[in-house]
């Protein structure tokens, strides 16, 4: 069993977001950078658990950055993968992003993709996706429990009100949310396993971007809260009727 | 040709599709070209009835094999039917199925794709889209520099918009390729509103003490017709499933109206009620962050002033 988690650097969630050049750039200064939630807690530590039923199984994980993208890859193999590679470049296009990983994808001839559902980042939810248009490999989304039977998957995802079970042959893949596999800590004796583990590096394929960003903007601040006395609900509901047209 | 997807769940168009037909024909109207939608397998509505919608004419493979998701297999009957139709911009809802396929579509097409749209793109000089980033932190505006592109649009950020019309509809045959899933189960919370597609969310916290007494939060709900949610301390907990963590690492809501009970307001709270067009914050510490993304706050005990406030709706629903 051959496993491919997708491991993307992303902002802590309590970052404070800003904007420099004109507000076409994230603004990196002070930012504290942590493997996408996603990716980490539910993707790759359901590969891990998969890896201890089956100690036969590889986890190789990959992702798009530059230099400053190792710290968090030399954690995501503290946690457990094998192995890890960079793919040397900055995107902002999912599709370029995609690309590359599909590349190495069809490489590596995986049994299992695994992504996050989405990155906290750019919240695109493509690459998963984009990966199976361009491998041609089965999909399922948002899952959020998973059981491997030989080359079989038993996967459940999300649907609207409830869940649905559905059977697949691999490969395929899956991206993954709340559910899949609970966050881990990584131990001492991973960490310094990690050091040793095998980080390639590999140059980007030739890919021509799709989009670009043209600004960001802050969203406008709130007005301010319109405090109503607890022993008047009455006048909460006048409100919500007749301001905010609420129901 | 703006060509819309029409997405279902057993035999039924969901809400969120009837927003992006409502989008898509103003992104046509504005483009001025048509608006198309497709539909997959079959379904019971009226469907010469979404003219209402703005649909001008729906292309339909109805199929009953294709009554099931299947990300893979929807992807390549899409694309045919797009190619087919010579569509120049595709619309998804951002849902749970748009999610899994607009991606894989666009890359099928050579096209661009922004997800997540909160608005019409502006197409004075070219053709840029704003979507919500950093979860809902901040906007970027994103230019689609191809031929044809693909968007997907939030959830009640455009709402459902109803005119005079009637809607052509045209069989498409096409040969369907093999699945590539099997559904083998389906689980359904009865009588719940979808969390995702709650026009009104009741959402508690750890203010609430515990799970017996969440039957304040589920009377409010049931007046409004609201779904249920909570915070993620509340699921870690198990005082409620885990399918009701509204937040950055939960399910990201973007309801009419949000009601938050007892919860503080952490900024991953936030990220995921953020879009909320109305907020509305009952907790018994003023100074809880939320009261600064809220809209309404009502600062007293949850105890009294939720079952007051459910009282008071039925009184004005009377």
């Amino acid at each position: 069993m051959k496993l491919l988690v997708c491991i993307s650097k992303t902002p802590d969630t309590t970052s404070k977001i800003a904007f420099t050049e004109g507000n076409t750039k994230f603004d990196e200064n002070g930012v504290q950078w942590i493997i996408n939630p996603y990716d980490e807690w539910y993707a790759l530590v359901r590969a891990i658990e998969i890896k201890e039923q089956d100690p036969a199984a590889t986890i190789h994980l990959v992702t798009v950055g530059e230099a400053d993208a190792e710290p968090i890859i030399r954690k995501a193999l503290a946690l457990g993968g094998d192995e890890a590679i960079r793919i040397n470049m900055q995107s902002n296009d999912s599709f370029v992003v995609a690309s590359q990983i599909a590349a190495i994808a069809k490489e590596g001839a995986y049994d299992l993709i695994l992504t996050g559902k989405e990155t906290i980042d750019y919240n695109s939810a493509c690459i998963g996706s984009m990966l199976s248009g361009l491998l041609d490999l089965p999909f399922v989304s948002l899952a959020n429990h998973m059981v491997l039977n030989g080359n079989t998957a038993s996967v459940k995802r999300e649907i609207e009100g409830g869940e649905e079970t559905c059977e697949l042959t691999l490969p395929a893949i899956v991206s993954c949310q709340k559910g899949m596999a609970e966050q881990r800590i990584p131990n001492m004796r991973g960490i310094m396993a990690a050091r040793t583990k095998p980080l390639k590096v590999v140059e980007p394929i030739a890919v021509q971007a799709t989009t670009s960003i043209k600004t960001y903007d802050l969203p406008p601040a709130k007005s301010g809260v319109k405090l109503v006395a607890s022993d008047n609900v009455d006048e909460l509901v006048r409100l919500l009727k007749e301001e905010a047209k609420a129901f | 040709m703006v060509l819309i997807y029409i997405d279902q769940a057993e035999q039924q168009i969901k809400k969120s599709s009837l927003e992006a037909i409502s989008y898509g024909a103003a992104l046509a109207k504005q483009l001025g070209v048509s608006a198309e939608g497709i539909l997959l397998g079959t379904v019971t509505d009226d469907l010469a009835g979404l003219g209402k919608y703005g649909l001008q004419k729906l292309h339909q493979v109805s199929d009953a094999n294709l009554n099931h998701f299947d990300a893979k297999l929807f992807t390549q009957v899409l694309t045919e039917a797009a190619k087919a139709a010579n569509a120049s911009v595709l619309v998804f809802a951002h849902n749970l199925n748009g999610k899994a396929i607009a991606p894989a579509v666009a890359v099928k097409l050579n096209a661009g794709i922004v997800t997540g749209a909160n608005s019409l793109p502006d197409t004075s000089n070219g053709f840029t889209v704003t979507k919500t980033v950093f979860s809902g932190k901040a906007f970027a505006q994103i230019n689609i520099d191809t031929p044809v592109k693909v968007i997907s649009i939030n959830q009640n950020c455009f709402g459902v918009h109803m005119q005079e019309g009637t809607c052509a509809l045209e069989a498409l045959s096409m040969a369907i390729p093999a699945a590539s899933i099997k559904v083998t189960a389906t689980h359904k919370v009865d009588g719940e509103v979808p969390l995702t597609e709650a026009n009104i969310v009741v959402s508690g916290g750890r203010g609430l003490k515990g799970p017996e007494n969440w039957g304040i939060i589920e009377d409010l709900a049931k007046v409004l017709g609201a779904a249920t949610a909570c915070s993620r301390p509340v699921s870690d907990s198990d005082w409620r499933p885990h399918h009701e963590h509204v937040g950055q690492t939960g399910v990201q809501v973007a309801p009419n109206l949000y009601i938050a009970v007892g919860i503080s307001g952490a900024i991953q709270h936030l990220a995921g009620v953020n879009r909320s067009k109305t907020i509305v914050v009952i907790n018994k510490d003023p100074e809880a962050p939320f009261f600064k993304a809220a809209d309404y706050g009502i600062v007293g005990d949850a105890f009294e002033v939720v079952p007051a406030l459910t009282a008071a709706i039925q009184k004005s629903k009377a």
